[in-house]
């Protein structure tokens, strides 16, 4: 797909997208964006793929998991926890 | 969850121990995975970290910082695996913004840009299959001082001050590299979609 980019300051928009994004840009800068989108096809469409972007991530659940704890490793960090909560008790 | 679990166990609960190890293990797990790349590794990293947070449980004096508290813990363990690994990071990488913008054309006298199709991935559904593959790879594709942020903020979702304190950075750092760790997954993912798409209307 080619999209048309008409106007200039679409470098500008580019640095700004992930604090819009995550509603962080100040409301002057932000409007200024939106005013740049309105007649920024290639733009808006850039933003909706970044946004998809950040979706994916956030809906990412891992493909692999540790496998299960040996013996060895769970007596080691349950000896680790019940040292701190004897230092606790006498600290 | 994670919150309440971290308080019993703060306060000596033995029930708790099992559950909270096995929550952050895999937690832990996730990230060093997908930062060292080697599943040996990454299960190495997850037990030095739950060793690490145990030895130094006293310190942890908020339970609701048990998640920032952790990740620190963890990215320092999985600096030191990448040290001592033939995996080792090279010099830091930096990105530039130039490199992320799409690249552009003309037709008919206006500028174009190239973008794939994103509208052919659904919404809403838990991601699966062959694009979760490609984002895995498109999150180890950028380089490491990038790839820990976007871990942080958008897949464990933790906030800006969060991640800050986690990688010893300021927050201003953290946006700028997320920004660009966004922009360059993107960038991979535009790219493999262009090439579903090809292969798709052969």
């Amino acid at each position: 797909m080619s999209l048309q980019q008409p106007r200039e300051g679409c470098k500008e928009v580019f640095a700004k997208l992930s604090e819009y994004l995550d509603m962080e840009l100040p409301p002057d800068a932000c409007e200024e964006l939106e005013a740049h989108l309105e007649g920024c096809p290639p733009c808006i469409e850039f933003v909706a793929s970044l946004r998809k972007t950040v979706d994916l991530c956030r809906r990412y659940s891992p493909a692999e998991l540790p496998g299960a704890l040996n013996e060895t490793a769970r007596q080691e960090l349950q000896e680790a926890y019940e040292r701190s909560l004897a230092a606790r008790g006498r600290g | 969850m994670e919150v309440e679990l971290a308080r019993r166990v703060l306060a000596g609960e033995a029930q708790a121990f099992e559950p909270f190890v096995e929550h952050f293990r895999a937690k832990i797990f996730q990230y060093s995975w997908l930062m060292c790349g080697q599943r040996e590794d990454a299960e190495e990293v997850a037990q030095d970290t739950m060793l690490k947070t145990f030895e130094s449980f006293r310190q942890l004096k908020d339970p609701a910082r048990v998640r920032p508290w952790i990740y620190r813990i963890a990215k320092n363990a999985c600096l030191t695996k990448r040290r001592k690994s033939i995996f080792a990071p090279t010099a830091a990488q930096e990105i530039s913004l130039d490199e992320l913008m799409p690249a552009q054309g003309q037709r008919d006298g206006r500028t174009t840009i190239e973008i794939a199709d994103w509208s052919q991935l659904p919404d809403d559904q838990v991601l699966q299959g062959e694009m979760k593959r490609e984002l895995e790879a498109a999150i180890r594709s950028v380089p490491e001082m990038y790839r820990s942020v976007i871990l942080l903020r958008d897949l464990e979702e933790l906030s800006t001050e969060e991640t800050a304190h986690i990688l010893d950075v300021s927050e201003d750092v953290v946006k700028t590299r997320l920004h660009r760790a966004r922009l360059a997954v993107r960038k991979h993912l535009d790219e493999r979609l262009r090439g579903v798409k090809e292969v798709a209307s052969r």
